[in-house]
């Protein structure tokens, strides 16, 4: 683990990284963003009901905005920090020197890889003071906050790894960005209404919901319905009652995205390097 | 220390290279010659692993760039012609980089990096920022970069491109030591001459194709025993033009640029041109000097390339 932490990648990507004003201003707005989030939220429904106090229901209500709120800026700002990591490399001509060092692909790749998600997990960190209010309110347990983070860190390593595979497969970072960007769209869009059309149909055509764990899968690795059955457990009981398949979306969610992790790193791994064996 | 088997690279039909077959020993010096597009950045790529050959192979220290490209990478050190440095990064951090990324201990790179500034004339530029250095500083530090893990062969595309005169006669200054420490050193220029006064071999490559290869003597010697001679007269010179004319060995005469002098080819032994200089003063012509012009690397990279597609 202190090898792998010790890898010259990260240790530059986070030198350089916090050498720049953009790291700083992006955290500042990142945090400016949420608090006024936070302190509007509390100032209207304070001066709305007139009470001047601030219920536990409400401050869950804040949380589950906060947490969605969070995840938008994951998943915003995740392609944007990973999609050129190394297409920008290839573009400021430095690749091809970091390249014949005797650093192996995957030390390079992880090392990218962990700089984007040591930043991500800062910005989050940075936001559990402005989280903290939820506790000062009540109507949270500190368990799910800590599940919910568990899953946000699991969403990052996932688009993360897309990203790194993008940028390391397309050659031009704007293109390897909209390719995150889309992929992305589709997790978060596109599954959501596949799962809809799916469960529509199925209702309409046999009268009675018919089983369907492809509606089911759509669902499970749609990151906006997982955080959905997480904020208010037991909310997945109407997806188990349209497909008929009694499997908690987090453990579906689970292995699709450590899936995509793990073959998305493979994948990049492969394509850094030219295959030196490969006859043709 | 390098051998280069059959090497073919093509691109649908075009052959970026064709068939390299070269064998270097260990501490050579070899300058690769070559119009932009013949081949000589390919090579070196598929040296530095980055580039799959389409077929051959290239062994460096014995070991396969297509099967052993790890080991391989160990072994060189590469400086690509175009480059590009990191922002945000000064000089000392550059190397320390790249050092880390050899395996190289933090305090190997405490005592080695002070050394390869001081070596490539960059120590009072330590802690500048490597984005804000000229480009010849750029260069310089790359090279330094490329000598980090201490590389038994070093691989320079043109590294003296785009330098001004001073920042070439430097990195000329510090390949020589370079030579001195018995690195094997594979370099190209389209600054030619350049080339003729630091390598022990040369080879020019053109089409993909080694067209020729071996000491720059021996590349020289290849013009046909063709020597280009300037004579100084006083005199009417038209005279001097027609009496070299009707020489058989004598060809090309043309007025030089020099004021009062013509120059000519001439393709005789040495006895035919003691003859000719003799036969010239019995002809009363008033000769001041009778040079052989020295056939520089460019004449013979012309006339080598002459014809060849």
């Amino acid at each position: 683990m202190k090898q792998l932490l010790a890898n010259p990648v990260l240790v530059k990507e986070i030198k350089l990284r916090f050498r720049s004003l953009k790291s700083f201003t992006g955290i500042l707005f990142y945090l400016i963003a949420m608090c006024i989030f936070v302190f509007g939220f509390i100032m209207l429904t304070t001066s709305f009901t007139g009470t001047g106090y601030f219920r536990p229901e409400e401050s869950f209500f804040m949380f589950a905005m906060l947490t969605y709120i969070q995840l938008g800026l994951i998943l915003f700002i995740t392609p944007g920090l990973t999609a050129g990591a190394i297409s920008s490399e290839r573009e400021k001509q430095t690749l091809n020197i970091l390249l014949t060092t005797s650093q192996t692909s995957f030390q390079i790749i992880f090392g990218k890889l962990t700089s984007s998600i040591a930043f991500l997990l800062l910005l989050v960190v940075a936001s559990l003071p402005i989280y903290s209010l939820v506790f000062l309110f009540g109507g949270v347990s500190p368990g799910q906050l800590g599940i919910i983070f568990l899953f946000f860190f699991l969403t990052m390593l996932a688009i993360g790894g897309i990203g790194i595979m993008y940028s390391t497969i397309i050659r031009k970072t704007i293109v390897a960005m909209i390719a995150t960007y889309g992929t992305m769209i589709f997790f978060t869009a596109v599954t959501g209404f596949i799962y809809l059309v799916i469960t529509g149909m199925n209702s309409m055509a046999a009268g009675t919901l018919a089983s369907s764990p492809i509606a089911h899968f759509f669902a499970s690795i749609n990151p906006v319905v997982l955080m959905l059955t997480l904020i208010s457990p037991g909310s997945d009981s109407f997806i188990t009652e349209a497909t008929k398949v009694d499997l908690p979306i987090w453990v579906g969610y689970t292995i699709f995205y450590t899936c995509i992790t793990v073959l998305s790193i493979i994948i990049a791994v492969k394509k850094l390097r030219v295959n030196m064996k490969r006859t043709r | 220390m390098i051998e280069i088997k059959g090497l073919t690279k093509k691109y649908g039909s075009f052959y970026a290279l064709n068939d390299l077959n070269l064998t270097l020993e260990e501490g050579t010096v070899f300058g690769f010659v070559g119009a932009n597009g013949a081949g000589k950045s390919t090579t070196f790529s598929i040296l530095a692993t980055l580039l799959q050959p389409t077929s051959g192979d290239a062994f460096v220290n014995g070991k396969s760039v297509k099967t052993d490209a790890h080991e391989v990478r160990k072994q060189i050190g590469y400086m690509p012609d175009f480059f590009g440095v990191y922002d945000q990064l000064k000089a000392n951090e550059y190397l320390d980089f790249y050092g880390a990324s050899y395996g190289i201990s933090e305090k190997e790179r405490e005592v080695l990096i002070p050394q390869l500034l001081e070596l490539v004339n960059l120590s009072h530029k330590r802690y500048d920022y490597v984005d804000l250095l000229s480009r010849g500083m750029k260069q310089r530090l790359c090279l330094a970069r490329s000598l980090i893990h201490d590389p038994k062969v070093l691989i320079l595309d043109e590294p003296a491109s785009g330098l001004d005169p001073r920042a070439r006669v430097e990195m000329r200054d510090i390949l020589r030591q370079l030579k001195g420490m018995g690195k094997t050193i594979l370099i190209s220029s389209h600054i030619l001459p350049e080339l003729a006064e630091m390598c022990d071999e040369i080879g020019v490559i053109d089409g993909g194709k080694l067209i020729a290869h071996g000491s720059v003597a021996d590349i020289q010697a290849q013009l046909a025993g063709e020597k280009q001679i300037t004579v100084k007269l006083q005199g009417l010179l038209e005279n001097a033009v027609h009496f070299f004319e009707e020489d058989p060995f004598v060809s090309k005469v043309e007025l030089a640029t020099e004021k009062n002098a013509i120059t000519f080819t001439y393709r005789g032994t040495e006895e035919d041109q003691i003859n000719l200089l003799k036969k010239a003063l019995d002809h009363s012509l008033k000769i001041i000097s009778f040079t052989e012009t020295e056939t520089d690397l460019e004449d013979v990279f012309m006339e080598i390339t002459k014809g060849v597609k």
